[in-house]
């Protein structure tokens, strides 16, 4: 039987505040246990909440970002379930009225034909602490540190049909909060983390089948391996005869499965209701107008004016605005040099992505300034250099041996563009290869190659390509 | 609607309360007299009357997004029952 997958995700970004959504406590990461834990982050008796103006202005902001609706009135509710890591027994969301409602946003498919998914609502709620499960003389530690910290919960509409649609999803998302400045993004940190709703149902059937929870899943990678597991699971299931269940599961990444969470099941009934220490959230449109006007441009915006503007191949624009200090690197390289956009993409995709990425570097800490790399294509563009010499110039540039011009100077890398003194070194060549030159004359062509390495090694790689190419053509078909 | 046994043992649990077999009917016959009260209210006809989700017809105060708590561990520790590296230890959770 054909079988259709159905997922939908949900996505829990952390809000790049300073302080927790309900208290002035610090959200910096990697501090000492429960140094960032304060009364109200602790639930003791008599504490109250109050709302941060910044959490409110964040998600008005990717709610903008989403073509979604802003709440003009949201509510707050507690959703009820004991957990040590939850010390009030109840977590601060949101649920009958989120403050986003009604987004979406477009993923680009294998075939390079758009798919809009859906968003249905953002939230904001608080981060629970930590448990540490490790070996406390029979007890679990807790550290409340990240308790109240605020988190943007993004739930999609069930549209995406593959592992790799949730992905691209997941992937536009992430991109988005980074770009709005909402988010760090950080994975590994836990910034930025989602929860994956599967089921599979029979080609052509309306119904949804019944789906299973993934929780917790923290990398791209595994977002695909995990559904990609789990769709064949519920396949082999139901082929035997089996049911799928509605339950929470883990993905375990070291053995490529998913493993049922049974024992929290029965914690289900969350008992949601609205939070009597917090009054509703009024959002008025003078506040909603004025998120709007400290939105930047979009990636999608972004991508499609690079297209047009700069005559980049999609994939090319799609690469150079995968982040907004990379799209602004290649930009202040082009707006520089003053032409050449293709070459100047070129060298931010080629050698500065892949040296950043061999020293794990981000393009903001690049030893290469856009300036810097501006410098070296003019001397590319002007002749000065040939692009293969460019690349040893870019190396030392990398290495911090100075600019461009420095480095030409200091290791004479001019490029030699004095036709008679690279048509010496041709007559040189020639004379002292005269098999070669007969082979070539009487029909092999691929000697021509040679020619030009001959050449490049007696000028240190240094005569300009055109016009060695040219030269040595005449000579040799004379 | 009435309570029945197996509503309060839930209920009980859900609130993690302990309460004892020889209360469980009284608990039932109390809980169920408030939901008898809940749908005495429903019958009241609120057409055109806005829901609330808070007694006070007011909104929201927002604060600045400063930190202005400090650290406090130990004070707050002191009445711990049991810390050890600066967490907080509780019986063990994990299945």
């Amino acid at each position: 039987m054909d079988w259709e997958t159905v997922i939908g995700l949900e996505i829990h970004a952390q809000l790049a505040t300073r302080s927790k959504i309900f208290s002035g406590a610090s959200t910096a990461f990697g501090a000492a246990p429960n140094t960032q834990a304060c009364a109200v982050d602790l639930g003791l008796p008599g504490v109250l909440p109050v709302l941060n103006r910044e959490v409110v202005r964040m998600a008005a902001k990717f709610g903008l970002a989403i073509g979604a609706t802003v709440a003009p009135r949201s509510v707050f509710a507690r959703k009820n379930y004991f957990y040590p890591d939850l010390p009030k027994g109840y977590q601060i969301s949101q649920y009958e009225l989120p403050v986003v409602a009604n987004g979406h946003i477009d993923i680009e498919l294998e075939d390079g034909s758009t798919k809009r998914i859906g968003v249905t609502r953002a939230h904001l709620e608080e981060d629970a602490g930590k448990s540490l499960h490790e070996d406390f003389h029979g007890m679990t530690g807790i550290d409340l540190n990240r308790a109240g910290t605020p988190l943007l919960e993004i739930v999609s509409e069930p549209d995406m049909r593959s592992a790799r649609e949730a992905v691209a999803y997941m992937k536009r998302i992430h991109e988005l909060v980074r770009y709005i400045e909402i988010c760090d993004g950080n994975m590994q940190e836990g910034s930025f983390r989602c929860d994956a709703n599967v089921s599979v149902r029979p080609k052509g059937q309306k119904e949804f089948g019944t789906r299973a929870e993934i929780k917790n899943i923290n990398s791209f990678r595994f977002v695909e391996k995990a559904i990609d597991y789990e769709v064949e699971r519920q396949i082999a299931l139901i082929e035997s005869g089996g049911k799928v269940v509605q339950e929470t599961r883990l993905y375990d990444p070291d053995r490529d499965e998913t493993r049922s969470m049974r024992a929290k099941e029965e914690a289900n009934d969350y008992r949601y209701f609205p939070d009597p220490d917090l009054l509703p959230v009024v959002i008025e449109p003078s506040f909603i107008e004025a998120v709007r006007a400290t939105l930047p441009e979009l990636p999608e915006a972004k991508r499609q004016r690079f297209v047009s503007e700069y005559e980049l191949f999609p994939y090319d624009a799609g690469f150079l605005t995968a982040s907004r200090e990379l799209a602004d690197y290649f930009e202040a390289v082009v707006k520089a040099v003053g032409a050449e956009a293709k070459l100047c993409a070129n060298w931010v995709m080629g050698d500065l992505s892949a040296s950043l990425n061999r020293d794990g570097k981000d393009v903001s800490d690049s030893p290469v300034s856009s300036a810097m790399l501006a410098g070296m294509i003019r001397r590319i563009t002007d002749n000065t250099i040939s692009g293969k010499i460019a690349k040893e110039v870019f190396e030392a540039m990398w290495n911090g041996e100075g600019d461009a011009d420095a480095v030409i100077d200091k290791k004479g890398l001019r490029q030699i563009t004095d036709t008679d003194a690279i048509e010496k070194i041709v007559d040189e060549i020639l004379a002292a290869n005269p098999d070669n030159v007969a082979a070539y004359r009487s029909g092999k062509d691929k000697l021509f190659g040679f020619f030009v390495g001959q050449a490049m090694k007696a000028t240190q790689g240094k005569a300009n390509p055109q016009q060695l190419n040219d030269l040595l053509k005449k000579k040799l078909s004379g | 609607m009435a309570l029945e046994r197996k509503d309060v043992e839930n209920i009980a649990h859900l609130a993690r309360l302990a309460i004892s077999e020889a209360d469980i009917p009284e608990y039932a016959r109390n809980l169920s007299s408030i939901l008898a009260l809940v749908e005495q209210m429903s019958a009241v006809d609120t057409t055109g009357v806005h829901p609330m989700a808070h007694p006070l017809d007011a909104t929201q105060r927002l604060r600045e997004d400063v930190v202005t708590e400090t650290d406090q561990r130990e004070h707050f520790q002191a009445i711990a029952p049991a810390v050890e590296a600066g967490l907080y230890l509780v019986p063990k959770v994990i299945e």
